[in-house]
């Protein structure tokens, strides 16, 4: 049987459609970002940015940029009526202090009990961490966005990461392009397989064991 | 009558010694003092320890004194821009120390600078490569750090209006972190479009108490530039800025 894996928007809508109205919410830089443009229109959630933004907007219309207002990820954005600017050491503190709901964090791995690999790719590359650990260590619930599969086809669901932690057994949920896999006390949990996918299959690419609940029914 | 007005960027900036710590604001391209870093690079100091959340821009600003050959050591959480290449290639010379630090730690350690804290126990980082060699303990079933507070002897801050007691106000996101650079450094400097009368400032809307600041200096305001995009495109991962 022939399955379709979501496409980066899809992930991103099933993200936006599973936050619920008055979540204080940080998109990570990257694919996360995608998460604004699904959120329902119908309820309020407060987006943050790490530099110092709460009740941030949209991208603004071509010729409104601001180069005082920009996101995490140095593009232009707004202010919806309502929002608050502060201080870099308060916006951490808002992270660390738990006072953010929901933070959808990008990966290179997680692993069986919730550890995160998002901040360096090791080798060569110069190691850069920007707020990847302050949200991943003070966020309530850390999501993660990522294609299930590398591009060898080899599961970035491990039981191990080999590669540089940003935290430890901090993933709750992870939201890849063929399913849905929460991380509990009595291990990984798959849901909204992608349909066409049999579960057995699924498992025989993840590799680290899951089990399956919920519905197969694709959001 | 006190008058923390200094009458040019030259001037405020006359006092920085060679191996000076300076804190320097901005996140990306918002919030950068530009103009006091273009005083720096004119006035010549060498051998900076610069603490910034990022590592310079194109070929100006941070990325000018890199170029310039003049930082020993770059404090910071983000120094993997597309951008950032005066840095990188300083880096990849040896020529320049680099010391990475979460974002909300680099923060919180000039915090504690400036409130006179001798260390604080953090969760961020508990269990990374960036926490090894350090203190840890576990606090509540929860692992934490020990850091320790990040002083400066300069701080160059932006902000958009001050007046003669050195009382600021920001402008947007571009605050990001001159309030806290301001409070950990022994001299704070802000270069600021406009320059008020003493009460022209709500003063329930002061941001940055007087207290902090050192020096004010008026810079003409440019047109607005917005940066491309700073980071790395198609790194998976989140690389927060």
């Amino acid at each position: 049987m022939s399955y379709a894996k979501l496409s980066r928007d899809e992930i991103a809508k099933r993200i936006a459609l599973d936050i619920p109205e008055g979540s204080y919410v940080n998109l990570g830089i990257g694919m996360p970002t995608l998460v604004g443009n699904h959120l329902p229109k119908d309820r309020e959630i407060f987006l943050h940015s790490e530099n110092g933004i709460l009740g941030m907007g949209p991208a603004p219309a071509p010729g409104e940029e601001d180069a005082d207002l920009i996101n995490a990820g140095k593009e232009p954005v707004t202010l919806l009526t309502g929002g608050a600017y502060f201080h870099h050491t308060d916006s951490f503190a808002m992270m660390r202090g738990g006072h953010l709901d929901i933070a959808v964090l990008g990966a290179f791995q997680v692993s069986v009990s919730g550890d995160l690999a998002n901040w360096h790719s090791g080798g060569d590359a110069i190691p850069a961490v920007g707020g990847a650990m302050d949200l991943a260590a003070g966020a309530k619930s850390v999501w993660v966005m990522m294609e299930h599969l590398t591009k060898e086809g080899r599961s970035k669901i491990v039981d191990r990461c080999s590669y540089p932690l940003t935290g430890i057994a901090v993933v709750k949920r992870i939201y890849t392009d063929l399913a849905v896999i929460d991380v509990t006390a009595r291990g990984l949990v798959a849901s909204r397989v992608v349909p066409g996918l049999a579960f057995e299959e699924l498992q025989r690419l993840t590799v680290v064991p899951l089990s399956l609940s919920g519905t197969r029914a694709a959001a | 009558m006190i008058d923390k007005i200094s009458p040019s960027v030259e001037v405020a900036l006359a006092d920085v010694r060679d191996g000076a710590t300076i804190l320097v604001g901005g996140f990306g391209g918002s919030g950068v003092p530009e103009e006091l870093i273009d005083a720096l690079i004119a006035q010549g100091a060498r051998d900076l320890t610069i603490v910034n959340n990022n590592a310079g821009n194109g070929e100006v600003g941070i990325a000018a004194l890199f170029k310039a050959g003049r930082i020993r050591k770059l404090i910071c959480s983000y120094p993997r821009q597309i951008d950032s290449h005066h840095f990188q290639a300083a880096y990849r010379a040896g020529k320049v120390e680099l010391e990475l630090v979460p974002q909300g730690t680099l923060s919180e350690r000039m915090r504690a600078a400036g409130a006179g804290i001798g260390a604080f126990y953090t969760p961020t980082g508990y269990g990374t490569d960036l926490a090894k060699g350090k203190e840890t303990r576990v606090i509540d079933g929860k692992g934490h750090v020990l850091e320790y507070p990040l002083h400066g002897d300069i701080a160059l801050v932006k902000a958009e209006r001050g007046d003669r007691w050195g009382n600021l106000v920001y402008r947007k996101s571009a605050r990001n972190y001159g309030p806290t650079m301001a409070s950990a450094a022994t001299v704070a400097i802000a270069q600021v479009y406009e320059v008020v009368e003493l009460g022209a400032l709500d003063p329930e809307v002061i941001v940055t108490p007087g207290i902090y600041v050192t020096r004010v200096v008026k810079v003409a305001r440019k047109q607005a530039r917005i940066p491309a995009g700073g980071v790395t495109r198609g790194v998976t991962g989140r690389a927060a800025a």
